[in-house]
């Protein structure tokens, strides 16, 4: 589906991130696997160190870390948020939404929008969408999107698959109304047959978890989970992204009547190097204008890879210049989305730690 | 440059003969992981690009089939 949006724009982005490093070595002796194979893995993946969050850290701490941050240095006005989107896909509860609870954290006003969205690796795309849908509404100026996943916890240390990509971090990403006309081009694509590429099966109602759902079983490549894991097909998860994602971007910059090479930077989803590169191939765009560098700095962080590629990659450079942004997410749902907008200047691009 | 091949195949899985006439991936000689690495050595060192698109189980499957890819992405 195409939308178009005008008179919206990017004013701040913060990413907050784990302190605690993990690096590959450190985890390689829990793999069912030669080292010298798990090292060539972690070359062409572009696999390296992660941030893990530390035990009973939760998705929204890193928000009202990051919140309190942006408060106390008068770069967020409490009263200024009329809407409060918390993307992730762990919440504190199933009940209730995690932006209620940090709305009541921090007393915001009553007059406020807060709704949680179960989105992964397209979340930056989708909150951003749904920014921009209440933003066309008068009475809201300013939207907090809050992206955050505090996923590690749920992936096997056994599991070679997912655990050395597996990063925990939140971003917060502030979204507002502007004068300035310039059109928003916005592609978002779902296919729910594809929902069990990515799973985590047990935890929820259809499968409460239980000391069976807790048995880790091996799979046919040899690796270790349990149904209260995380589990990724790589396989198929890989496919269809080169199948889906470069059509949806040419398609997105035809409507918009861009070539490859107008735009400056591709701030993709975060997922491995290899997969990146053979995308950047595939949309004809050099390597230096997608950087591929989160996975192997600070982990997948599902819908933060974005924003946290926007931070490390652009830093203070987005406070003072503007850049023709193609993002793109792609995962979970399955789900698949592209958003083309200038970005910048804007007041803060940072990362911290918490 | 099957030779080739099969010294690349080799090196990846040591336990494994590659000029066996089998189903590399039925027969579990190639995982996922290591058609990954396959791709990354087959560019390397035939100065190819192999499509995103063509990086499926089915091309990885025997040494014909992985050759025909080689030349497809454009090694002479």
């Amino acid at each position: 589906m195409n939308l178009k949006f005008k008179n919206k724009q990017i004013t701040g982005i913060l990413t907050i991130l784990p302190k605690r490093v993990v690096t590959f070595e450190e985890e390689m002796g829990n793999y069912n696997f030669p080292e010298k194979k798990s090292l060539r893995l972690k070359k062409v993946m572009g696999y390296n160190t992660h941030r893990v969050a530390a035990e009973g850290q939760c998705s929204s701490d890193f928000c009202i870390h990051g919140l309190q941050y942006l408060f106390d240095n008068g770069l967020l006005q409490k009263d200024d948020i009329d809407a409060l989107l918390f993307v992730s896909q762990s919440p504190d509860y199933f009940m209730p939404p995690t932006s209620n609870l940090i709305q009541g954290h921090f007393n915001l006003k009553h007059d406020i929008i807060c709704m949680d969205i179960n989105q992964g690796c397209a979340g930056f795309e989708i909150g951003l969408m749904q920014a921009f849908m209440l933003l066309e509404q008068d009475a809201v100026n300013k939207v907090v999107l809050m992206n955050a996943d505090v996923l590690s916890p749920k992936v096997s240390i056994h599991d070679r698959n997912s655990k050395p990509l597996v990063g925990d971090a939140a971003s917060i990403t502030i979204v507002e109304k502007t004068e300035e006309e310039k059109d928003i081009f916005v592609s978002v694509k779902m296919d729910g047959t594809g929902a069990k590429a990515l799973i985590i099966p047990a935890g929820g109602f259809r499968m409460p978890c239980t000391e069976e759902t807790a048995i880790e079983h091996e799979d046919e490549a040899g690796n270790f989970r349990s149904l209260n894991n995380l589990v990724m097909q790589g396989d198929d998860v890989f496919n269809f992204v080169q199948r889906e994602v470069p059509p949806m971007i040419h398609e997105l910059l035809e409507n918009a009547g861009k070539k490859a090479e107008d735009i400056d930077w591709y701030m993709f989803h975060q997922p491995n190097k290899f997969m990146l590169n053979k995308l950047a191939d595939a949309i004809g765009v050099p390597y230096e204008k997608m950087p591929s560098n989160i996975v192997e700095n600070f982990g997948n962080a599902s819908g933060v890879t974005v924003p946290t590629c926007i931070s490390y990659n652009l830093g203070e450079k987005l406070e003072q210049a503007s850049y023709l942004t193609c993002l793109s997410g792609f995962g979970v749902g399955l789900t698949w989305a592209a958003i083309l907008m200038e970005i910048g200047p804007v007041r803060f691009n940072q990362i911290i730690e918490f | 440059m099957k030779e080739k091949i099969v010294e690349i195949l080799t090196d990846l899985r040591p336990e494994f003969d590659f000029n066996e006439d089998v189903n590399f991936i039925e027969e579990g000689m190639l995982d996922s992981f290591d058609v990954v690495s396959l791709v990354d050595e087959l560019e390397s060192q035939f100065n190819i690009k192999i499509n995103g698109t063509d990086v499926i189980a089915e091309n990885f499957s025997s040494l014909d089939k992985i050759e025909a890819l080689v030349k497809k992405s454009g090694a002479a």
